[in-house]
């Protein structure tokens, strides 16, 4: 007995001894290299630079323990001070646009969507930065360039992205009568009414929340062909397709499970994990939570594309997290530096490994990251930041698209309809009626 | 003596001393009361973008709210969520007032315990009734399905009107025990000899409360009731931590509205014009009971003119 306790204490003890060590191992590689990086690196910092960088707060602990382990390394190797603040998702934005326009507090904003283009004379020209890691990397994805660029200049640095991609479980499919996820919208309709007979019903957000509801509701209405704006920011979302999408999601809402006009970006990663809903659209964050909280829904879930629609090709909105440096920073150079040193591939290749599928690359180097292929149920979202589109539609990404989709035009389209609010052609005036305003 | 030049005159004049001394306070009081208000009236009457400053555009930004269907919304949820909840809270509030000026035991601990909702931070109260109207795992809808009264869960926040209602009920949560408290310090101002003498006149307890109690609250009860007014207009923090204005914007109210506009999409031209139009109905208010404290009937009661 004592002999086998004593046993156990001394493999416990070697067994975290070596933990350690990988730690401590980890940790010095990272120094060593960012010390190295310090040294050769086109950025020099300002000396005794302090920046304060505003991020999103993460959905996947690991990502951040990754984020904040580079970050030290950053700071020891570089003698910069960078001081790291969260928020959700929906607070990013006020917190932005308040240090954009007093000119203080903040040095750099990891934001999402299209949050640099909302004052786009506050940027930075990171033009350099861009270049640098597209030249190292194989290249940019277009969508990268869409979302970093205004008037020919970089205006911020695309890290990644995270997939609004269908999350569904297997068994309820297979009782639905679907092998394997339907590819075109009108076979979604049908599982998610035959889901809902089955009592194991699917649900997509229609509240304001900024990621989940805009990133599928713009997919609907881009799937009928459906635009807010046309090629010249004229607006044209009073029309046929946007209609025939209006009756497609009330379709759906009408089959889905209570409550998703209320629902924010967490609510369906709850009722997910809980096991209450059986299809939604949604980052990875739900696989990755589900895989230490809940491992039988882990096991018989899995993630599709979003399916085609009738304009016959793929028309997914994806979250984009783009990093932004304020031009009234005192130390750019110490920005650029950070802003480049996070997507070399010593710090990006561990990075998007710890994030488990959560984060998307922009560059094209970082498709043979062996996180995309180890575990096959993460692999379409290696793809991404190539299918999506940006909130711009058709239209420029500026500041105009930028305020349309903080105003949830879209979203608030389709939940005054699906909600019997209005009907589609009210539903569809407000929305022009507001979109002409933003676009005046 | 020597004669004094028409500056040096104005320097001890008596009566324009006291403007001298007035000066420095009318300053605080111009810079961080009105200078704001007037900075976001004229805010409003241009195309202001955040970080970037605007041109005069006249009234063009309430030209475009005139006829904005979500704009007019948020006016009607304004009035009804202020109109709706300020009643109920004055009710609930005078109620809990005089049961708890009554004597009973532990009567200090109760009259602290009630305080409790007004203490806690709105945001923390905010999220607890999220949880509770939550659309999946709402305790009610739970323990409601437990008792085989409904079989599916209330859409709480999901559905306009039950959003409304929700949301009301929040802020009366919250603001009773502002009524309720000040009310109580204004009953125990009323002296015992009045009950003496009305109960010796044998009047019941009803007309003790309609002649002697009633009359003598109401100074306390304009007062309480305009500021329970004034919050619940301006209310903000209930409604952005629970629905951000949703669903469909069933609860945006001007203050969110506002923010929302504003901040959120950028538009700090349109965001000011919403806030100032909150003004008039603001004024309303406060005229209303400053013209009402005024009064002697309100002041010394119903008959005494």
């Amino acid at each position: 007995m004592d002999k086998k306790l004593e046993m156990n204490r001394r493999s416990l003890l070697k067994g975290s001894a070596a933990a350690a060590t990988v730690a401590t191992v980890g940790a010095d590689q990272l120094l060593n290299y960012a010390t190295a990086w310090a040294q050769a690196a086109p950025w020099k910092p300002e000396a005794g630079a302090k920046i304060n960088v505003l991020r999103w707060r993460r959905f996947v602990e690991a990502e951040d323990k990754a984020f904040m382990a580079m970050v030290d390394a950053f700071q020891k190797a570089t003698g910069v001070s960078v001081n790291i603040s969260n928020e959700s998702f929906d607070d990013i934005q006020p917190k932005a646009s308040v240090a954009a326009n007093t000119g203080q507090g903040l040095d750099m904003v990891w934001g999402l969507y299209s949050l640099p283009h909302l004052f786009p004379e506050k940027c930075l020209d990171v033009s350099d930065v861009a270049n640098y890691l597209g030249k190292k990397y194989g290249g940019w994805f277009p969508s990268a360039e869409a979302y970093g660029k205004s008037k020919g200049k970089w205006i911020c640095i695309p890290v990644a992205t995270t997939g609004g991609l269908i999350n569904y479980r297997k068994t309820a499919c297979e009782k639905a009568g679907f092998k394997e996820f339907p590819k075109d919208t009108a076979g979604m309709l049908e599982l998610v009414k035959a889901l809902k007979k089955n009592n194991t019903p699917a649900g997509m957000a229609l509240g304001h929340a900024s990621g989940d509801a805009n990133t599928w509701l713009h997919w609907a209405l881009w799937s009928h062909g459906g635009q807010l704006v046309d090629a010249n920011d004229k607006v044209i979302i009073n029309s046929p397709e946007t209609a025939k999408s209006l009756e497609y999601v009330k379709a759906l809402y009408d089959n889905f499970i209570p409550g998703t006009a209320s629902w924010n970006d967490s609510s369906n990663n709850k009722a997910f994990v809980a096991g209450e809903l059986y299809l939604t659209s949604n980052g990875i964050s739900v696989y990755v939570t589900a895989s230490r909280e809940n491992k039988a829904i882990a096991e018989d879930m899995d993630h599709a594309y979003l399916p085609i629609g009738p304009v016959g090709k793929p028309t997914e909105l994806h979250l984009a997290f783009p990093i932004l440096t304020f031009s009234f920073t005192k130390f750019p150079n110490a920005c650029k530096a950070f802003a480049a040193f996070m997507q070399e591939k010593e710090n990006f290749n561990p990075w998007i490994e710890a994030a488990q599928g959560y984060l998307s690359h922009f560059l094209a180097a970082y498709d043979s990251n062996p996180v995309w292929t180890a575990d096959p149920k993460r692999t379409v979202y290696r793809d991404v930041a190539k299918r999506t589109l940006t909130p711009g539609g058709l239209g420029t990404l500026g500041e105009k698209a930028a305020a349309a989709i903080a105003d949830f035009v879209v979203v608030d389209m389709f939940a005054n309809y699906c909600t019997g609010r209005e009907d589609i052609k009210g539903a569809m005036a407000i929305a022009e009626r507001q979109a002409r305003r933003i676009y005046r | 003596m020597k004669e004094l030049t028409p500056w040096g005159r104005l320097m001890v004049n008596r009566n324009w001393l006291a403007i001298w001394f007035m000066l420095p306070a009318a300053f605080f009081l111009l810079m961080f009361l009105a200078w704001p208000l007037i900075l976001g009236v004229w805010l409003s009457f241009t195309d202001a973008r955040l970080a970037r400053p605007g041109v005069f555009i006249g009234l063009e930004n309430y030209e475009w709210l005139l006829d904005d269907s979500v704009f007019w919304l948020s006016v009607f949820n304004t009035l009804l969520y202020t109109i709706v909840a300020s009643i109920v809270k004055f009710a609930v509030g005078l109620y809990l007032a005089l049961l708890l000026n009554r004597h009973m035991p532990f009567k200090a601990i109760i009259r602290s315990v009630v305080l409790i909702p007004f203490i806690v931070p709105t945001v923390l109260s905010a999220i607890a009734f999220w949880w509770i109207y939550d659309s999946q795992f709402s305790i009610i809808s739970w323990s409601l399905k437990q008792m085989g009264l409904i079989n599916q869960n209330i859409n709480f926040l999901g559905d306009g009107n039950w959003a409304r209602g929700s949301l009301i009920f929040a802020n009366i949560w919250r603001g009773v025990p502002f009524v309720a408290i000040t009310l109580l310090a204004g009953l125990q101002t009323v002296s015992p000899s009045l009950y003496e003498a009305a109960t010796l006149d044998g009047a019941s307890a009803w007309q003790r409360f309609r002649y002697v109690t009633y009359p003598l609250l109401t100074p306390i009860i304009a007062v309480v009731m305009t500021f329970s007014v004034l919050f619940t207009f301006t209310d903000f923090q209930l409604i952005w931590a629970m629905t951000r204005g949703g669903p469909a914007n069933a609860t945006h109210l001007m203050a969110t509205l506002s923010y929302s506009r504003g901040i959120l999409s950028g538009q700090l031209g349109e965001g000011a014009a919403i806030a100032t139009s909150m003004i008039p109905f603001l004024l309303a208010a406060i005229m209303f009971s400053w013209f009402g404290l005024q009064r002697r009937k309100w002041q010394h009661g119903e008959n005494n003119e």
